[in-house]
């Protein structure tokens, strides 16, 4: 009797909750499906006032202009030449190295797990001086490696991977050892597979990192053809504030890979933020 | 015990020793813990460690970028303090971080458990909040620039509907730094949400059932129950948010560039201006330094307070 009041109510307060989150939906939502739409108007619809919502009729002028008028499918490609560098970088070293400091004995691996750690509290701001020095002087600058190189693996990944070994019990591999199989072998046949949540979630940190990274290549790149995605938005911005489809097409081509491999991953998210103790 | 396994050791070290050596049997784990760890380690320690050690050394010369510069000891960090635009930046970073932090407690929070119930179509309202934060400062300024123009955009179109009048957003000085803040939390309000979604999945459902069938109301049972709960996800979110609000820089590259007169500039964009646009690397360095030092403190005394708090709550 009064489980069925008890479960009454709770319909009730579902049916308020879907009136609170629809408008927060729009709200978050809203200005990324407009990028989108804008993308596909004509310029003339949208220098007027009050700007047009909807398009009268779709036109892919925008998406035209931004891939022949300047270096934008370049600039793509010296992104995803970065990002594809960094993610691969990372999930293989991030991986091993987590995988070491969690199962492994061998002198000095807390020493180089803290060493680990402590970069974490440093800021990128404090290291972008010296790293633009360093790289000067490796002859760096002003070439992709520039870009990709700070990207290789990173003391969030290394720390990540190892939470995640640390919470996955040993057996598994050991009855591959007793079968016979080398510590890589065990690794990339039995351990790597087993990893696919953190895996995923590191792919997704690092892809997010590597393609939206600004201030770095910034500083790093200076030449128009070896400009990121990033770089070349903010200057392209800069110069044609009033093209607004070829800026938004721009945007959109620029915003959608990152939004297929969060679509992709998402599930593991939140899983991988309870073992790895990011909540604290 | 000592008998029991001295054997097998024996009879391992004899085999061995006819083909590698003992010492080179002995080294083996340890190469091949280090073959593990080496590549990211040196990655890591390498970018970082030996980084932050040289800007130490800069920060106390008067470096140009182009020569190293003469040793000026700690003139660079007697200059900041006599510095008005360093100030003015400071402020502007205080103020920002002041409304960013708090700010995402208290929409990430709430936004969190309502997104925690179980109701239909749930999957997709986790995706709307989460999706902005995937965006780009890039895509995110263009989008501003363009969302909030004070005359052809659709928010003052909207306002001007109402009867209001426009308002100036980012090209008003005593706007503008406000309104970074407002898209500064659509942007990237969905990592708290997500921190607190997964510390709220950690949360016994039958404890707040339990405080429910004992009389509490709803609100009663998420104050005293669930909300101490998430103590740890708080002090998470608060040092994080405060860390990445000191380090303010790509939104105010893409939008406003420190302007309209200065009233963005804040100390990331300041510092890297120093730096890489009027060459003073020495100075930039010591800025980087005082920021790191000023942001440790701070995250040390949150965390200190949180763990003293959580003793207090406890005894």
């Amino acid at each position: 009797m009064s489980g069925f009041m008890a479960a009454g109510r709770r319909r009730d307060r579902r049916w308020m909750l879907h009136v609170v989150l629809v408008p927060v939906a729009v709200l978050f939502a809203a200005p990324l499906v407009w990028m989108v739409l804008t993308s596909l108007m004509p310029d003339a619809d949208l220098n007027r006032l009050p700007p047009r919502l909807l398009p009268d009729h779709v036109t892919l002028d925008g998406y035209r202009k931004v891939l022949t008028e300047n270096d934008y499918p370049r600039w793509f490609l010296n992104t995803l030449i970065v990002s594809a560098v960094a993610v691969l970088s990372h999930v293989v070293l991030c991986s091993l190295a987590g995988y070491g400091f969690a199962r492994l004995r061998f002198a000095g691996s807390r020493a180089g797990f803290l060493a680990v750690m402590v970069t974490i509290m440093i800021p990128v701001q404090l290291l972008m001086i010296p790293t633009f020095l360093m790289f000067r002087m490796l002859g760096l600058i002003d070439t992709l490696g520039a870009a990709f190189v700070p990207w290789l693996a990173s003391a969030f990944g290394i720390f990540l991977m190892r939470q995640f070994f640390l919470s996955v019990p040993p057996e598994l591999e050991e009855a591959a050892r007793i079968d016979g199989c080398g510590r890589l072998g065990v690794f990339f046949r039995i351990v790597l597979p087993m990893a696919r949540p953190a895996v995923a979630t590191l792919v997704v940190f690092t892809l997010l990192g590597s393609w939206n990274d600004l201030i770095w290549p910034l500083i790093a790149i200076n030449s128009e053809d070896t400009f990121t995605l990033q770089m070349g938005l903010s200057t392209f911005s800069g110069t044609r504030h009033t093209e607004w489809s070829s800026l938004m097409a721009g945007n959109t081509l620029a915003t959608a890979p990152l939004l297929i491999a969060f679509l992709l991953a998402q599930r593991h998210f939140i899983a991988t933020m309870s073992f790895s103790g990011l909540k604290g | 015990m000592t008998v029991g396994t001295a054997p097998p050791r024996l009879a391992r070290t004899a085999r061995t020793a006819k083909r590698k050596g003992p010492a080179r049997r002995r080294l083996m784990p340890h190469l091949v813990g280090w073959g593990f760890v080496a590549p990211a380690t040196l990655v890591v320690v390498g970018l970082a460690l030996f980084p932050a050690i040289w800007a130490l050394w800069l920060s106390l010369h008067d470096s140009d970028l182009i020569s190293s510069g003469e040793f000026v000891g700690l003139d660079n960090y007697r200059e900041m303090v006599h510095d008005p635009a360093l100030r003015d930046a400071a402020w502007h970073t205080v103020v920002y971080t002041v409304l960013y932090v708090p700010g995402s407690v208290l929409i990430g929070l709430p936004l969190a458990v309502a997104l925690n119930q179980r109701i239909r179509g749930i999957g997709i309202y986790r995706t709307c909040v989460f999706v902005p934060y995937v965006t780009s400062a890039a895509a995110v300024g263009i989008l501003s620039n363009f969302v909030l123009d004070p005359e052809f955009g659709i928010v003052n179109g909207g306002v001007k509907a109402l009867g209001l009048s426009r308002a100036g957003f980012l090209q008003d000085p005593d706007q503008a730094l406000y309104t970074l803040v407002a898209v500064s939390l659509w942007w990237s309000v969905g990592l708290p949400v997500v921190v607190y979604l997964a510390a709220l999945q950690d949360v016994p459902r039958e404890l707040q059932e339990a405080a429910l069938v004992d009389g509490a109301n709803p609100w009663q049972a998420f104050r005293n129950v669930t909300l101490p709960q998430l103590r740890p996800a708080t002090t998470f979110v608060v040092i994080w948010q405060m860390i990445t609000a000191l380090q303010l820089f790509d939104l105010v590259y893409t939008t406003t560039k420190g302007q309209p007169l200065d009233s963005t500039s804040v100390i990331v964009y300041y510092l890297y201006e120093q730096a890489f646009k009027q060459f003073n690397a020495g100075y930039g360095a010591a800025v980087a330094y005082a920021l790191f030092v000023v942001t440790l403190v701070v995250s040390a005394l949150m965390l200190r307070r949180s763990a003293g708090g959580a003793a207090g709550a406890r005894s």
